[in-house]
């Protein structure tokens, strides 16, 4: 079986601040990280394979230093990884993402399961998922927290709603976006260091996967950022000082005027 | 491509050079200048006072006549009988853009046995209520769901198309722009019309830490789902009516197999739907104490939420955790009991409207983001709180 694990490098929330003197945005030093989610992804996968056999790869789009990425989750067991990059890859919105991720799969042929996060950090979209499912053409499941075969060609998962959970089975090939319950992602071993250092990784550009220019990146994307501003800061902050009992009535006091519901 | 520098507007000040997450801007001699590693992210942009910087426009030409699509409309959400409150929220808000561009106003229902749930929508503000009634709607699939609306869309096309940035918003929309092949700006928190006529959505980006206005100038409709309880509901009938749709038998068809729909009986499990958090942290130092923030949550009639240490230490299920990766919430009040307010923990619950932190450092960085910041022992303080709300009753 094939599974394919989608994978975005992030800036580390850390880098990104805002000046509270200031008031505008920082950063100190330029450190990626990968998407947390997608390591639960990268877990959910190897899982699948301890358990029934199984051949993963890696991939994300993003700039030549996303290779770090691929290489840190080849380190945890990944068998293989594919690097998306070109130029003209920037600039890419979700739907952009979409079309280029799906290409490349279609390229990889026969994948029966995709693994992604249930969102980026960065941009809190979780939308590149769904619309991959659905330019492949393939079902999908989002917000899973524990997947397992169901016979040969099947997949069961548990998702997690606003309401409670919901148990779905999907034929496959299926794809699915997972929470952190699937998993905590294991610590890379020393075999697989071994290899992932070694590795040579394909880089594939935009004719490699047989996408034309405009259909990717900025070029191919319907939304367009037009503005991106600090938010306002609250300028309403109390801090409530005194013995206990004070604060203790302050405290009360505060959530009465403050309308909090169930006071 | 990559960002664009005026070189006429650039006093070479420097500020875009550190603000720029990927290091890509250089300040030269005369002008500052922008490497192959900019990914277009926008943040220089706003940052420079002088105007001379500016992203590249989007390439994907219109496909189609855009000015054959009227109309704003709002997916309501049904879940076995009731209408979820943010449908109530998107309509008013939509009526609100309706009329700023002088067009009609709409609501699509959809879901099984639907008699009595559409009319509550017409007090919103919907000029129509299209209601999509299926037995294969009685559970949500993305497939089903998202075919039959996107069938109405096609037929009726709106130009704007809004919908909560709820579990089942997010899943399945997605879908439906994919399938219009249109764009989609996720978990927007403001909503407005440009002197283009275009829909501004504004949303936060990175965590919170800056905001983004996002538009979809060249397809249709243009999309969005908008997070909960950011937007009021107000009552507004029109004299609206109700229109029952019928679409063809084979866009309820769905690969997915639904086998048990298992709601949450538990209120304090219920995060993402929660008015009221109360969120615990190391600083409960065992399992036995998480108590306090249970108790206090019950008499709130909130929930339970908890950091990732505390669900670490195994005080709290995973599901309640508040942060990068738990759940991303806004109640309107969120209530951190011994919680440090780590970054992670700070962009998954920032949005709050009203957030009280109990902390005995008052040096801690949830500080920085609390309305009320208390600075106590949480032994003495949580207990004699907690009696001060039982004695009101
Ligand atoms: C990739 C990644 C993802 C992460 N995702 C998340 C996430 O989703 N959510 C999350 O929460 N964290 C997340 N973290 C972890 C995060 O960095 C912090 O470690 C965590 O939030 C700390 O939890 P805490 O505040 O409960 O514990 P601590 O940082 O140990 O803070 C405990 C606080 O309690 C106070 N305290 C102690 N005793 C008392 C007392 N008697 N009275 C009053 N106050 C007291 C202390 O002053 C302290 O401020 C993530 C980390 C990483 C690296
Ligand atoms: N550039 C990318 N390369 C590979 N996978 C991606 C990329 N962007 C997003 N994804 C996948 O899609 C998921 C959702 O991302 P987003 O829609 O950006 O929140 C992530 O968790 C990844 O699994």
């Amino acid at each position: 079986m094939k599974i394919v694990v989608c994978i975005k490098q992030v800036p580390d929330a850390k880098n990104v601040r805002i000046d509270p003197n200031t008031h505008t945005l920082v950063r100190q030093g330029v450190e990626s990280i990968i998407n947390p989610f997608d390591l639960f992804a990268v877990e959910a996968a190897l899982r699948l394979k301890d358990r029934h056999g199984a051949h993963v790869t890696a991939i994300t789009m993003g700039p030549p230093q996303a290779e770090e990425a691929l290489r840190d989750v080849l380190s945890r067991g990944v068998d293989d990884a594919v690097l998306l990059s070109d130029r003209a890859f920037a600039g890419a919105d979700t739907w952009a993402t979409a079309t280029a991720l799906a290409a490349a799969v279609r390229k990889m042929g026969d994948v029966s399961l995709i693994f992604c996060g249930k969102q980026a950090i960065d941009g809190d979209t979780a939308q590149v998922g769904p619309e991959l499912a659905t330019i492949l053409d393939i079902p999908y499941a989002t917000f899973v927290k524990e997947l397992n075969l169901d016979g040969p060609d099947h997949l069961k998962v548990v998702r997690r709603t606003d309401e409670g959970t919901e148990v779905w089975r999907l034929p496959l090939p299926a794809l699915v976006t997972v929470l952190r319950e699937v998993g905590d992602p294991r610590v890379p071993s020393l075999k697989h260091k071994m290899r992932a250092k070694k590795a040579t990784l394909p880089v594939w550009g935009i004719q490699d996967v047989g996408l034309d220019q405009d259909r990717v990146g900025l070029s191919g994307s319907y939304t367009q950022v037009v503005k991106v501003f600090s938010p306002p800061r609250r300028a309403d902050r109390v801090m409530l000082q005194g013995p206990v009992e004070d604060q203790v009535e302050q405290l009360y006091r505060y959530l009465k005027e403050a309308k909090v519901p169930g006071l | 491509m990559k960002a664009l520098i005026d070189p006429q507007k650039c006093t070479v000040c420097g500020v875009c050079e550190d603000v720029c997450p990927v290091g890509a801007i250089s300040v030269g001699e005369t002008a500052a200048t922008v490497s192959d590693e900019c990914t277009l992210c926008g943040m220089c942009v706003d940052t420079c006072e002088f105007g001379a910087i500016s992203l590249p426009q989007v390439g994907t030409g219109p496909k189609d006549d855009l000015s054959a699509y009227r109309g704003v409309w709002v997916f309501a959400e049904w879940r076995r009988g009731t209408i979820h409150r943010v449908s109530y929220e998107l309509l008013s808000a939509a009526r609100k853009l309706a009329d700023k561009k002088g067009v009609p106003c709409a609501a699509v229902l959809l879901g099984s046995d639907l008699d009595a749930a559409a009319p509550s929508l017409l007090e919103y503000g919907a000029d129509t209520v299209y209601v999509i009634d299926h037995p294969n709607l009685a559970d949500f699939t993305d497939e089903a769901y998202a075919n039959s609306l996107v069938a109405l869309v096609r037929e009726k096309r709106p130009e704007i198309l809004l919908a909560g940035a709820t579990t089942m918003g997010r899943s399945f929309i997605p879908r439906v722009a994919a399938l219009l092949q249109t764009g989609l700006t996720a978990d927007c928190t403001d909503l407005d019309i440009s002197e283009e006529g275009l829909l501004l959505q504004t949303r936060p980006a990175f965590g919170g830490n800056v905001m983004a206005t996002i538009v979809c100038p060249n397809s249709r409709p243009q999309m969005a789902t908008v997070r909960p309880r950011v937007m009021r509901p107000e009552k507004d009938a029109r004299n609206g009516r109700i229109e029952k749709v019928t679409l063809p038998e084979e866009v309820f068809q769905t690969r997915v197999e639904v086998l048990q729909v298992i709601p949450e009986e538990d209120v304090t499990a219920k995060l993402s739907e929660a008015e009221v958090i109360i969120s615990g942290g190391r600083g409960l130092q065992k399992a036995e104490n998480f108590h306090l923030v249970e108790e206090l949550a019950q008499l709130l009639k909130g929930a339970v939420g908890a950091s990732r240490s505390a669900v670490e230490e195994g005080w709290a299920p995973p599901s309640h955790q508040v942060g990068q990766t738990g759940q991303t919430v806004a109640p309107t009040l969120y209530m951190a009991v011994g919680i440090s307010g780590a970054i992670q923990h700070i962009v998954g619950m920032q949005g709050s409207k009203v957030i009280v932190a109990v902390n005995k450092d008052p040096e801690a960085p949830i500080f920085d983001v609390a309305s009320c910041g208390v600075v106590a022992d949480l032994f003495e303080f949580v207990p004699a709180f907690i009696q001060r709300l039982k004695r009101e009753g």
